[in-house]
């Protein structure tokens, strides 16, 4: 079919946009219902005090307090073993068949689901290893599913670092380590940082893995060995049992509140490395 | 104490299946600036990384013959590359600041060596920066990034950075190859000064540059070593044909 270019272009120019609108109508969509919902029921008391009645009255500070626990706890984790990998990967040894494996590994791991992991973490941390319903089993179940992500935004800002400034260190009489943690750590750490943060984000929000590992228990958590239930997860239980749609937007909005800050951050820093390196 | 403090063996260099460098015999004498001058690829650059074995860092690299420094093998195993790299400071042709500041890009070797003393450092610094004439222009503005300075500048710094290690040698490829003339004329300046009490092995693309500063001067091409002797009687008078048609630009 022939159309005549400037029609032609008009149509594809149309049809692009009422694509890309609809995406972010949906976005928007989501956010402002979300918000709509749940910002009425916000309030200071909402946030600093524990839920009372399964959580049909009362606030969700308990709830608050168990995500920062289990998000902290996943990173504590997660963030070491996944920058040593990077680092492993990308500074102490080749290309080779060894590193192609434990690529293929790290990226199939962040194709399985996360209600997989949930299960996983129940029958190794919270059954076998006998952790129980805990920040603990929690903590290390998510940091499973965040290794994937720190350990490939790890190592794209470490490969990131010029290759000369690797010279520059060892012919100034530096040691592979000091090269490694003088010089090439600091320069990807705004890169590192971001895989962080991201994962800070898939942390908070994360559901399913969490309500088979970390349990749902409203109580404040005291220890590392208490089970706690984190926002999604109120938000989870609240919505599908019916106890409090209102008190479940209002978590909901909480939460989708910090994932927004946790983003921006995220995309403030990258903008920030992208201009250091180019 | 010998007059020759770098000898070479007959020393070859392998990337993989290449070789870059042919059996070169060469003697470096103390307190002198061996020019070594040839066209892009005639393994000038691998020669100098060969010394501080900067080479080592590229997979595939392979060496046969021996290079002697004070009558010690550096390939020798049981020889501590961090100490050789300490003793061959290493400047190179594009100017890599560390991307830190002035001050701590100064510092940096000597940290590694693990001085810690405040006292120390500021003065080594201090002493580092004069020495290349760079001390006035920075004075004020230690704590400020290194990346910030000039292209000459930067250069200079890099060479102060290397004087921080207390090194016997200074090896410079290509220093000059970024830069304008004034900046590249302050750099032989400094040169002609640090001559007193350092051995400077400088690869030029420039072969003006080795007929005004260096004292002997080497002429490779395609791994080998052509010829070397003073540096006069290199531009005046070649024993090589090879040599006479590269000196009067008829090649490379």
């Amino acid at each position: 079919m022939y159309l005549n270019p400037k029609i032609e272009q008009r149509v594809v120019q149309a049809i692009l946009w009422v694509f890309t609108l609809a995406t972010v109508f949906i976005l928007f969509f989501i956010i402002f219902y979300i918000l709509h919902k749940g910002l009425p029921v916000l309030s200071y008391n909402f946030l600093t005090t524990n839920p009372l009645d399964m959580g049909k009255s009362g606030g969700i500070y308990s709830t608050i307090i168990g995500t920062i626990a289990l998000t902290i706890m996943s990173l504590l984790i997660a963030t070491p073993l996944g920058v040593g990998t990077a680092i492993y990967l990308t500074e102490y040894t080749r290309e080779s068949r060894i590193t192609r494996v434990i690529r293929f590994g790290s990226e199939c791991l962040s194709g399985i689901p996360s209600i997989i992991f949930g299960l996983f973490g129940f029958i190794l941390f919270v059954t076998k290893l006998k952790m129980g319903w805990s920040i603990l089993s929690g903590g290390l179940t998510l940091a499973f599913m965040l290794l994937p992500t720190i350990i490939r935004t790890s190592e794209e800002a470490i490969k990131s670092v010029p290759y000369n400034l690797h010279e520059v260190s060892y012919s100034l009489g530096s040691t592979q380590w000091q090269t490694v943690t003088k010089v090439v750590l600091p320069s990807a750490l705004p890169g590192i940082l971001t895989g962080v943060i991201l994962s800070v984000g898939r942390s908070v929000g994360e559901t399913a893995a969490v309500i088979f590992t970390a349990g749902s228990a409203l109580r404040m958590p005291t220890s590392l060995f208490s089970s706690s239930r984190t926002m999604a997860v109120h938000f989870f239980i609240l919505a599908r049992e019916g106890i409090s749609m209102p008190n479940a937007y209002g978590t909901a909005a909480v939460l989708i509140i910090t994932i927004l800050i946790i983003n921006i951050i995220a995309y403030r820093l990258m903008h920030k490395f992208i201009k250091k390196y180019s | 104490m010998s007059d020759r403090i770098i000898q070479t063996d007959n020393f070859s260099h392998y990337f993989g299946a290449i070789q870059t460098l042919k059996n070169i015999n060469l003697e470096v004498r103390r307190n002198e600036i061996l020019g070594i001058i040839g066209p892009a690829g005639s393994g000038k650059s691998t020669f100098l990384r060969a010394l501080n074995r900067l080479n080592d860092l590229t997979y595939g690299s392979r060496i046969e013959g021996t290079i002697k420094i004070d009558g010690q093998d550096i390939y020798a195993p049981g020889t501590s590359i961090v100490e050789l790299r300490r003793k061959l400071g290493m400047v190179f042709a594009t100017p890599i600041p560390l991307p830190r500041s002035i001050y701590e890009n100064v510092a940096f070797g000597a940290k590694m060596a693990g001085i810690k003393s405040k006292s120390e450092l500021n003065e080594l610094v201090t002493d580092c920066l004069v020495k290349t004439t760079l001390f006035e222009e920075v004075k004020d503005r230690l704590d400020s990034s290194a990346t910030k300075l000039s292209g000459g500048q930067q250069q200079r710094l890099c060479i102060a950075r290397i004087l921080a290690l207390k090194p016997e040698f200074i090896l410079l490829d290509e220093p000059c190859s970024g830069l304008d003339p004034i900046s590249t004329m302050k750099i032989e300046e400094s040169l002609r000064q640090l001559k007193n009490e350092y051995t400077i092995i400088l690869v030029t693309n420039n072969t003006k540059q080795a007929a005004r500063v260096a004292d002997r001067t080497a002429f490779f091409l395609n791994g080998e070593l052509i010829e070397i002797g003073q540096t006069e009687k290199i531009f005046t008078t070649p024993a090589d044909q090879r040599t006479n048609d590269y000196i009067s630009g008829r090649f490379g």
